[in-house]
C-alpha cells in the first residue's frame, strides 16, 4: 500500500515540475542532452536549414518580443519564458510545435539535444 | 365616428405599423445572421485558430473539410499534425456544421478560391490583397475586423492601408 502512495504521489509531483521551462529542460537532459548550450540553440534558431523558414521567420531575431506568422500575418505572442509566462509550461504543447515547426525548418524532427539548446537560448533571454 | 371607434382604428394603425416593422426587423436580422456565424467548439478554436483565424465551418463543405482533415501533415506548405483524439472532435465538428456544397461549393481546398468568395469580394480592389498589412487573403481578420467572433457583417469590415 505504502509503495502504491509514494507512486501517486510521484506522478502528481512529476507533471507539476514538468509544467515549467526548467522542468522541460531537466526532462530533456535526463533523455539524453548532458551539455546544453544556449548559443548553438541561438544558431539553430535564427539560421535557415534548406527551407525558406527560420524559426525567427515567424518568431522574430528577437524572441521576447511579438512574431507574425510568416504566410497569414497572424500575430504570435512572445516565445521567451521571460516575455510570457505560458511558453514552456504544458509538454505536450511544447512538443506538439515542435514537431511541427522543426519539420517546416529542417525538414525533419529535432533531436532532444537541439530542443535542449533552442530552450536553454530561450530562457537565457531577458 | 365616436371617440372610442378612432381610439379602435387607431390602435389598430399602431398594431398594423409594428407588425410590419417586426417582420422587417426580423428578416433584416436573418439576412445580417446569414454572415455571423455562431458554431463553437474550444478545441477547433484552439488548434485551427493558432496559426490563421479559426474559419468558420460554414463556409466549406463537408467534404472539402474532411479532405483538409486528412492531409493536416502537408497543409498549404506547413506541418499543421495533430494527435488522434484532437482530429476525431475537431473533425467532427466541422461535419456538423460544414456548408452545403451549393453554396460554398469548392474547386480546391481554399475558402478563398471558392466562386462565394469571389463574388463577395469582387469590389475589392485586386492590388489590396498584396498589401503588406493584409499579406493573404486568407487573412480575413485584417479586414473583417470581427471575424474572431465569427461577425463578417459589412458594417464590421475596413480594409487597411
Ligand atoms: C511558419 C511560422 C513558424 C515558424 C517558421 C516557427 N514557428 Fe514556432 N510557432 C508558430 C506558431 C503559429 C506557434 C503557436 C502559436 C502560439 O503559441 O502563439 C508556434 C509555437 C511554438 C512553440 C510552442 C511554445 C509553447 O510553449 O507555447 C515552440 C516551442 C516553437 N514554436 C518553436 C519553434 C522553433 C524551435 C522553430 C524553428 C525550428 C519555430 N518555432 C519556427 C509558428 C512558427
Ligand atoms: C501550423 C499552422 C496551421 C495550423 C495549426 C492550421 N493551419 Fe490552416 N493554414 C495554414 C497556412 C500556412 C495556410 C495558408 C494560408 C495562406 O495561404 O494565406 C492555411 C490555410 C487554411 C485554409 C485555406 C484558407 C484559404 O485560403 O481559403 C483552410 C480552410 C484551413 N487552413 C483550415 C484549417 C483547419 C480546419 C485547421 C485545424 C484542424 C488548421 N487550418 C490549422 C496553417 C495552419
Ligand atoms: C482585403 C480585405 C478583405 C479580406 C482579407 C477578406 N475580406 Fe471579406 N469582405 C471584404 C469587403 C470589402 C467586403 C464587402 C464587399 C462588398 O460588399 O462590396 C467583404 C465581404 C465579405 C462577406 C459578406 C459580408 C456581407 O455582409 O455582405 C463575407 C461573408 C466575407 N467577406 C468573408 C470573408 C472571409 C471568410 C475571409 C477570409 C477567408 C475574407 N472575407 C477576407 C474585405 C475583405
Amino acid at each position: 500500500m505504502r509503495s502504491i502512495g509514494l507512486a501517486l504521489g510521484l506522478l502528481a509531483v512529476v507533471p507539476a515540475f514538468a509544467g515549467t521551462p526548467n522542468g522541460i529542460l531537466e526532462g530533456y537532459r535526463a533523455a539524453g542532452a548532458a551539455t546544453v548550450s544556449a548559443p548553438r540553440g541561438e544558431q539553430l534558431f535564427t539560421s535557415r536549414h534548406g527551407s525558406d523558414w527560420s524559426c525567427s521567420s515567424c518568431h522574430t531575431g528577437n524572441p521576447l518580443a511579438r512574431g507574425r506568422h510568416a504566410t497569414t500575418g497572424k500575430d504570435i505572442a512572445p516565445l521567451a519564458p521571460a516575455a510570457n509566462a505560458e511558453r514552456f509550461t504544458d509538454p505536450a504543447r511544447v512538443e506538439k510545435w515542435f514537431r511541427r515547426n522543426c519539420n517546416d525548418v529542417l525538414g525533419r524532427a529535432c533531436s532532444v539535444q537541439e530542443k535542449a539548446d533552442v530552450l536553454a537560448y530561450l530562457m537565457s533571454l531577458r | 365616428m365616436t371617440n372610442s371607434h378612432r381610439r379602435l382604428a387607431f390602435d389598430l394603425t399602431v398594431w398594423a405599423v409594428s407588425l410590419c416593422a417586426g417582420i422587417v426587423l426580423i428578416a433584416h436580422e436573418a439576412m445580417a445572421d446569414g454572415h455571423r456565424y455562431r458554431a463553437d467548439n474550444a478545441r477547433w478554436k484552439a488548434e485551427c485558430g493558432s496559426c490563421h483565424l479559426a474559419y468558420p465551418p460554414q463556409l466549406l463543405p463537408a467534404p472539402a473539410w474532411r479532405s483538409i482533415m486528412a492531409g493536416l501533415d502537408k497543409h498549404f506548405g506547413t506541418d499543421a499534425s495533430l494527435d488522434p483524439a484532437a482530429a476525431a472532435e475537431i473533425g467532427t465538428f466541422l461535419q456538423n456544421n460544414a456548408g452545403s456544397s451549393r453554396r460554398v461549393g469548392a474547386q480546391s481546398l481554399r475558402i478563398t478560391e471558392t466562386a462565394w468568395f469571389r463574388h463577395e469580394h469582387d469590389e475589392v480592389p485586386g492590388a489590396a490583397w498584396q498589401r503588406p498589412s493584409i499579406k493573404s487573403a486568407a487573412n480575413c481578420a485584417a479586414c473583417h475586423r470581427t471575424a474572431e467572433e465569427g461577425d463578417f457583417r459589412e458594417r464590421n469590415i475596413r480594409i487597411p492601408r
